[in-house]
């Protein structure tokens, strides 16, 4: 299995990367730090990858994604599957007050992506096989004051993904729309943990199983698909007056 | 299921003593550590929280979350050099090791350690008496101080360093990464004996003939059962399994159980725990029982029921080991196993071995030549501090030693008589570093 992993650094993704390594995968990761590309690099070549091509590049810059693709293409002839697992929870108030920021946060979670998304569609199309899986969020389903730029982004993510599974499903190309609830890493480690915070490694885990079984939509861990459900049945003129998950 | 609640409260095994810190700095990459000379408050490395007493506290501190820091960073099959962050776990060692055929050089009761754990304690396990300590398999380790420096120690760069850093409780630095040296295996069985014993006689007896021809030794013991015994119990050895054929037998899988909330105070109590001795000492028929066991049960005994300390309750409970150097030793026994029958406070797990004679390059390290014992007490207030304080006593009239890692109460004097050393420990002890033990223990009149 050649697996291309955007946002290697992601803790998602290392997690979910072990159980590919440990399957004697080809592997190629793309994050922004060089320190913490080697430190992923050297953990998945000992779990046993069989390759690892390691690649630094800044994934929201989208006048570079051609050749980014192209330079993944290369070292193991094509690829087999690839997953997206970049991304920024950002900071709400800033993007409130700031409209670059808001829209660069935009930008780090849905345009660039949809970039990517794009080139790499059309290869997989061409090729007739292979898999697209792309971490989206539970905060893509309902806009919610706490974080609605995030929320947005991971919303237009879950549907142009949707879409992308629409069109290349006739192909034999699966898109795997991932769907974390509020998990214990680093990207949330400035909020208050409690019960519902989900091991890594379980969702890691999740991830691996969802991309080798060509799974549709997968919330992590199972449980969120019923809380979402739930938080999605919140009539309109009840839910703007609430402050859920603060 | 939903996550246990992740609570940013460090503690330790025993849940004794019980202490807030003033924070947690969680550290996901060693490219981005803070400033630790910049805190107000000291800090300490904390991993997984096995220690069972004092030594992984830093109250009102600061306690680095390194857990995070748990990635390998290489492995080299010729030499069986393995190189990884020091948040790495024991258990992620085995899972990823054992079924290339690898195993740790040294292991403890327990698998969930982190690499830096087992070197701040200077972990021993069952297999002392053939290869010392954890320390003794450590070719290289890079600290981070808090004036910036990253020394890399070993025996032949920064070796006083290196020698207070084992054993050195986390005090000196943060221990980035370790390189320590994995043991090939065939497969991942042991070849064990279970013995049954009546006394502690018989126990030296068959430490005599089993040392020699086996790697592993310990023995579980019933102190309550009176008499000139002393004790009685079940003798464990074992040897790795030579069998090519068993290397592609699938392991069983162990079904975890867990002890979902604290059990309330009645359950763990001398009664309780004379009715699981008896049980337990008879739980084998004949009194010698060969098995070809997975290592998993063999080594980790207890991990599979998670949380036990929980069989405790709130209260807790104190652990408490020692040794005392063989001359001596069974008089020593029979002081100290008549001072526990005396207050009447049963000790669910005992735990007794011979240490041998492989030195660790640690300057606090425990193991010493003799008989080691471990023992576990519910917290009962004041009555098991005095009880405690009374084997500090007769440990130190027969000039044995307690061990740090399993230590919540032992006296500065008593301490700084077991470890010698602890004065020149003392000076390569990080500025910005302590721990809730070592201020207990390093006071002087």
């Amino acid at each position: 299995m050649r697996i291309l992993i955007l946002g290697a650094s992601s803790l998602l993704a290392h997690e979910a990367a072990k159980h590919f390594a440990k399957d004697g995968a080809e592997l190629v990761l793309v994050a922004r730090s060089p320190q913490k590309l080697a430190a992923v690099q050297g953990d998945l070549c000992v779990r046993g990858a069989k390759a690892i091509e390691a690649i630094e590049a800044d994934l929201a810059d989208v006048t570079r994604h051609q050749e980014l693709i192209e330079a993944a293409l290369k070292p193991f002839s094509g690829l087999d599957a690839v997953l997206v697992a970049y991304g920024t929870l950002g900071d709400q108030q800033r993007s409130e007050r700031d409209v670059q920021v808001a829209l660069q946060e935009f930008n780090n979670n849905c345009t660039s992506v949809i970039s990517l998304l794009t080139l790499l569609a059309n290869y997989f199309e061409q090729q007739g096989r292979g898999c697209i899986a792309i971490i989206s969020s539970v905060a893509g389903e309902r806009g919610r004051q706490s974080n609605y730029i995030y929320g947005a982004a991971k919303g237009a993510l879950t549907i142009f993904s949707q879409g992308l599974r629409n069109r290349l499903a006739k192909k034999g190309v699966a898109v795997v729309t991932i769907k974390p609830g509020m998990v214990d890493t680093p990207m949330t480690a400035h909020m208050r943990k409690g019960r519902l915070f989900a091991d890594p490694k379980v969702v890691g885990r999740g991830i691996y199983r969802a991309i080798v079984k060509r799974k549709d939509v997968v919330y992590l861990p199972a449980y969120w698909r019923y809380i979402m459900w739930i938080i999605k049945s919140i009539p309109e003129s009840r839910f703007k007056n609430m402050n859920i998950g603060g | 299921m939903l996550s246990p609640e992740k609570t940013r409260e460090v503690q330790s095994w025993g849940r004794y003593p019980k202490v807030k810190h003033a924070r947690v700095t969680p550290i996901y990459w060693r490219s981005e550590i803070p400033d630790l000379a910049s805190s107000e408050q000291p800090v300490l490395p904390h991993a997984y929280g096995r220690s069972y007493g004092d030594s992984c506290l830093n109250e009102n501190g600061v306690a680095l979350d390194v857990s995070h820091l748990n990635r390998f960073i290489s492995f080299d099959e010729q030499t069986g050099l393995l190189c990884c962050e020091a948040g790495v776990s024991l258990a992620d060692i085995l899972e990823v090791m054992v079924p290339r055929g690898w195993f740790l050089p040294v292991t403890p009761g327990t698998k969930f350690v982190s690499v830096g754990g087992a070197i701040a304690n200077d972990i021993h396990g069952k297999n002392h008496h053939a290869a010392g300590t954890f320390g003794c398999h450590v070719t290289r380790l890079r600290l981070l101080r808090s004036d910036g420096q990253r020394p890399i120690c070993s025996p032949d760069e920064n070796p006083e360093l290196f020698q207070a850093t084992i054993g050195g409780l986390g005090l000196t630095g943060l221990i980035l990464w370790a390189e320590f040296r994995l043991k090939r295996i065939v497969n991942p069985y042991i070849d064990a004996d279970h013995i049954r014993f009546t006394s502690l006689d018989e126990f030296f007896e068959i430490s005599a003939e089993s040392d020699k021809n086996f790697e592993y030794t310990v023995s579980w013991v019933d102190l309550l059962v009176g008499g000139e015994a002393l004790c009685r119990g079940i003798f464990t050895r074992g040897n790795h399994n030579q069998s090519p054929e068993l290397a592609r037998k699938r392991l069983p899988k162990r079904l975890p159980l867990a002890v979902p909330f604290n059990l309330p105070q009645f359950v763990l109590n001398t009664l309780t725990v004379k009715g699981f001795n008896e049980l337990y000492y008879h739980k084998q028929l004949p009194r010698r029982v060969h098995r070809i066991e997975s290592y998993d049960p063999f080594f980790y005994p207890l991990d599979s029921i998670h949380d036990w300390y929980r069989m405790y309750g709130k209260r807790g409970f104190l652990q408490y080991q020692f040794v005392v150097p063989f001359e001596g030793g069974r008089e020593a026994m029979r002081e100290i196993i008549g001072r526990i029958r005396q207050s009447g406070a049963g000790s669910f797990l005992t735990v007794l071995k011979e240490f041998g004679t492989i030195k660790s390059p640690g300057m606090l390290s425990f193991p010493r030549p003799g008989l080691t014992l471990a023992l576990d007490f519910a917290y009962a207030g004041e009555k098991t501090l005095r009880l405690l304080d009374e084997l500090d006593a007769i440990v130190r009239q027969y000039n044995g030693s307690v061990y740090p890692a399993k230590d919540a109460r032992m006296s500065a004097e008593s301490f700084q008589q077991f470890y010698p050393r602890w004065r020149e420990f003392a000076r390569y002890i990080d500025p910005h570093f302590s721990s809730s033990f070592w201020r207990r223990v390093s006071t002087t009149q």
